[in-house]
């Protein structure tokens, strides 16, 4: 082995004295000092998985204030007021216009002819594709006959049934006013009930089979439906007083032949009480004409027709709410009970323990239901939810509050407090509880996704019930739409998709949110 | 000694506690509007009579039913709950005794709940054991994001998940359970399946985190290091000293699974249409125009000592497992 050593050689001019002349003064911090809160936000802001949760939380929130505020408050508005809107139930979301996903496109599977045509006829006397993308035509043959079946997918806005309406004089001239303006066909012509079978979507002449028409369609030579409108000819029919220029483009009553034209509207009433007039409309063009805007759901539309997006939102606006305000209020009676427990201890600690000890042996289901049953009726179901929530939340936070005095409360510097004549209440309060504070808001945060899962559960269940057109509940939503969720998914997927996400991210932000206000977490994390 | 009287001074504050609780329960209920006589069921004055000979009722001179005092129908209440007479339903089973159709649910829910803890023990533990082992390789990260997203997500939305695309998409399993054969029969435990594994998943990532949490605490304790230089191999290790340890904490909390066991899932019992206890209960609230009233106390009579019973359990079985820790020592 070789002895390696170096010598450097530093000349002596190369030295100076660090401070010459000067007295050694201590200088003044130039950087800013880091307090508690500080420390925790920058540990906070290391753990990746929690800021993004915290992102997703403000999404989340931002979704539910201004959610509401992305479709035309006309439709919302007419949820209590008009019988209309459950005529546009169970709308597929539509978010772009062409393709299969998320177009308001729905697939249909194994579809007898007669349905087929019924759904290519919308189309052809409304002006419109109805059938959006056609998959396949095949034979089902079982012991007795063979039958055509298809495979296609339906733009659901545009299969949405044509129906009746019966308006007044004015209202009448006002919608063929609009017609007229706006160029949109929303009124067509009256079916012929004799001629056709039974739904107003048939507007077509259908096979007979002895005396009774089938849902079949008959076909002129031209492989076309044949139309089985009412016409001037027929008696009533003429006294439709249709004043306006739209017309369907095979109307003969557009060629000139004024005596075969097809019959808008059935005139009722008489003269003295004013005529009402019953109209068959388009119903995607009186929506236009009724709502100001074209029918496009992000989320699509429910049982009731109502906007998925907006319900969501609502709901979710609704339950944030609730969670906050009662983690407020526990955080409040637990630091004051857990305060008064934990600094004088002893048998006022035992006592005081015995009766939160009760208390949370009950579960908080039981609570809730009692609750519901004593005081929904005579202060309403959100008060009585927010009381039984109460009731049994603010154990936990009493809990931690008391051990954080158990902590803190013998300590030198509360003694010195005490010596220099401080009273309990400023001990409590001034010395010892914002020590607590960081453990309690962190836990006051966790218990925010555990109220939203509790009152989801609940009125999953039915047992809290929180619906009416102005209010909508995320579990009210799940479990309406968990019985039509093979024909109607979307019902379920949003709402489900955003209880799971919403979960997901408050529990990140919240465990994130505590290791960072966890002081024996740092610098462990390097 | 110790012991014992550490467990029969908790077993003696559990009685009192569940006596409490269920006398403001039963005051609570009974302070409610009773059903109207004419909707209990088919035969209303059977179940009348049922309910004057168990004195919660009794026959003024004018030949009308009126309700005795609450104090008295409490007490008279109890007595029958001593021999196991929980009085009839009202309004779901009309005139059939409670505890026999309790009774009657009990083993499903004890079925499907037993077979979803037997599935997700091992697989949790498992899942924690490589997590710890593995830590902060990417494998750990995975198991505990997937940990992490299965804790948090409410059973229910498993339960739209597995219904949507287990039963109605992939046909795999039938979405309803077929209860004509008993809850312990193979038709039975078939149909079961997709409420099993909603059970099951929440479990599993529960086991998981805890497993994880509590080994990477031990495996880096100082006699880890002294084993291993010993001349034990890391599994070695492992399996003997750390993972003996990390089961201190972890398996009262298998036993407290397992007292909780009866109580059931109130959601996915109905989702599933599994005859269980849960459904029993929501049913026995949501009937109309009044809850069940016998069914809903007999059940959250039944929750709440499940609940106090696991939470003892659980403290007790701390002692008996680990020698270092003495209950109730001073």
């Amino acid at each position: 082995m070789k002895d390696v050593k170096q010598t450097v050689v530093i000349p002596k001019e190369k030295f100076e004295f660090a401070s010459q002349g000067d007295m050694v003064h201590d200088k003044k911090l130039q950087t800013k000092p880091v307090g508690y809160f500080k420390d925790a936000f920058r540990r906070f802001c290391k753990n990746k998985g929690a800021v993004v949760a915290a992102i997703v939380v403000i999404f989340l929130v931002l979704f539910a204030i201004f959610g509401p505020l992305c479709i035309n408050s006309n439709y919302t508005d007419a949820y209590v007021t008009d019988a209309d809107v459950k005529l546009y139930k169970y709308l597929s979301p539509k978010l772009f216009e062409n393709g299969n996903f998320w177009s308001g496109t729905q697939k249909k599977t194994a579809v007898n002819e007669s349905d087929y045509y019924q759904d290519l006829a919308m189309g052809q006397e409304r002006g419109c594709t109805t059938i959006s993308d056609f998959i396949k035509q095949y034979e089902v043959s079982d012991v007795f006959s063979t039958s055509i079946k298809y495979d296609y997918r339906v733009d659901a806005y545009q299969t949405i049934g044509a129906f009746t309406k019966t308006l007044t004089t004015e209202q009448y001239q006002a919608l063929m006013a609009w017609q007229d303006e706006n160029r949109l066909q929303v009124i067509l012509p009256s079916v012929d009930r004799n001629a056709t079978s039974k739904t107003e979507n048939i507007w077509y002449k259908c096979q007979m089979k002895g005396n009774a028409y089938t849902t079949k369609p008959e076909f002129d030579e031209n492989g076309d439906f044949i139309p089985a409108y009412r016409t001037y000819a027929s008696a009533d029919g003429r006294r439709d007083d249709y004043t306006s220029n739209m017309r369907l483009a095979k109307d003969p009553y557009v060629n000139g032949d004024t005596e075969n034209g097809w019959s808008y509207a059935t005139r009722t009433g008489s003269a003295d009480k004013g005529y009402n007039y019953v109209v068959r409309v388009n119903p995607y063009n009186y929506f236009i004409y009724r709502y100001g805007f074209e029918p496009k759901f992000t989320f699509g539309t429910d049982a009731s027709g109502y906007d998925i997006f907006t319900r969501l939102a609502s709901g979710a606006r609704f339950s944030m709410l609730l969670a906050v305000g009662i983690s407020a209020i526990n955080l409040a009676i637990g630091a004051i009970y857990g305060a008064i427990e934990g600094f004088y201890g002893g048998k006022t600690d035992l006592i005081m323990e015995r009766v939160s000890d009760i208390l949370s042996a009950i579960p908080t289901m039981i609570v809730v239901i009692l609750f519901n049953l004593h005081f929904s009726a005579t202060v309403g179901a959100v008060p009585a939810l927010i009381w039984a929530f109460i009731v049994t939340g603010w154990i936990g936070m009493a809990g931690t509050t008391r051990m954080q005095f158990y902590r803190y409360k013998n300590q030198e510097y509360v003694l010195a407090a005490r010596t220099l004549g401080a009273k309990d209440r400023r001990l409590i309060w001034k010395h010892i509880f914002p020590n607590a504070l960081g453990t309690l808001i962190t836990s006051s945060v966790l218990v925010i996704p555990g109220v939203i899962f509790s009152e989801t559960s609940l009125s999953y269940l039915g047992i809290i019930n929180l619906d009416s057109p102005t209010r909508s509940s995320v579990g009210a939503m799940l479990s309406a739409g968990n019985g039509m969720m093979t024909k109607y998914p979307f019902l379920v997927l949003f709402p489900a998709l955003f209880i799971g996400l919403l979960m997901v991210s408050f529990n990140l932000f919240g465990n994130g949110l505590r290791d960072a206000f966890n002081p024996n977490l740092r610098g462990t994390e390097g | 000694m110790y012991m014992f009287k550490y467990v029969l001074k908790r077993l003696l504050l559990l009685l009192l506690t569940f006596f409490i609780i269920i006398t403001v329960s039963f005051v609570l209920v009974k302070l409610l509007p009773d059903t109207p006589i004419k909707q209990l069921g088919k035969d209303p004055t059977l179940i009348m009579n049922i309910k004057v000979a168990r004195h919660q009722y009794y026959i003024n001179e004018a030949g009308e039913y009126i309700r005795t005092p609450i104090i008295e129908q409490y007490i008279y209440y109890l007595g029958y709950a001593f021999k196991g007479d929980f009085g009839v339903s009202e309004l779901l089973y009309p005139g059939q005794d409670v505890w026999k159709v309790f009774s009657e649910k009990v083993p499903f829910t004890v079925a499907v709940n037993l077979y979803s803890i037997l599935f997700s023990i091992p697989l949790g533990i498992g899942l924690g054991i490589v997590a710890a082992v593995k830590k902060n390789t990417w494998i750990d990260h995975l198991i505990s994001t997937g940990v992490m997203i299965f804790v948090s997500v409410p059973s229910f939305i498993y339960g739209f998940l597995v219904q949507y695309l287990l039963c109605f998409k992939l046909h795999w399993f039938e979405p309803v359970m077929n209860a004509s054969n008993g809850a312990f029969s193979w038709t039975g435990f078939s149909t079961m399946i997709p409420a099993v594994l909603c059970l099951a998943f929440g479990s599993i990532a529960g086991f998981a985190r805890y497993t994880r949490a509590e080994l990477t605490e031990v495996l880096t304790g100082d006699y880890m290091l002294l084993a291993r230089t010993k001349g034990l191999t890391r599994g070695q290790a492992t399996m003997r000293h750390a993972l003996r340890n990390a089961m201190v904490p972890i398996f009262p909390m298998i036993l407290s699974e397992f007292v909780g066991i009866m109580s059931g899932s109130l959601i996915i019992e109905g989702m599933f249409t599994i005859p269980g206890v849960g459904s029993l209960f929501v049913n026995s609230i949501r009937s109309t125009p009044n809850p069940d009233y016998n069914f809903f106390i007999l059940l959250s009579a039944f929750y709440i000592l499940i609940g106090l019973v696991a939470g003892i359990v659980a403290d007790i079985s701390y002692g008996f497992i680990d020698p270092r820790i003495r209950m109730g020592a001073k």
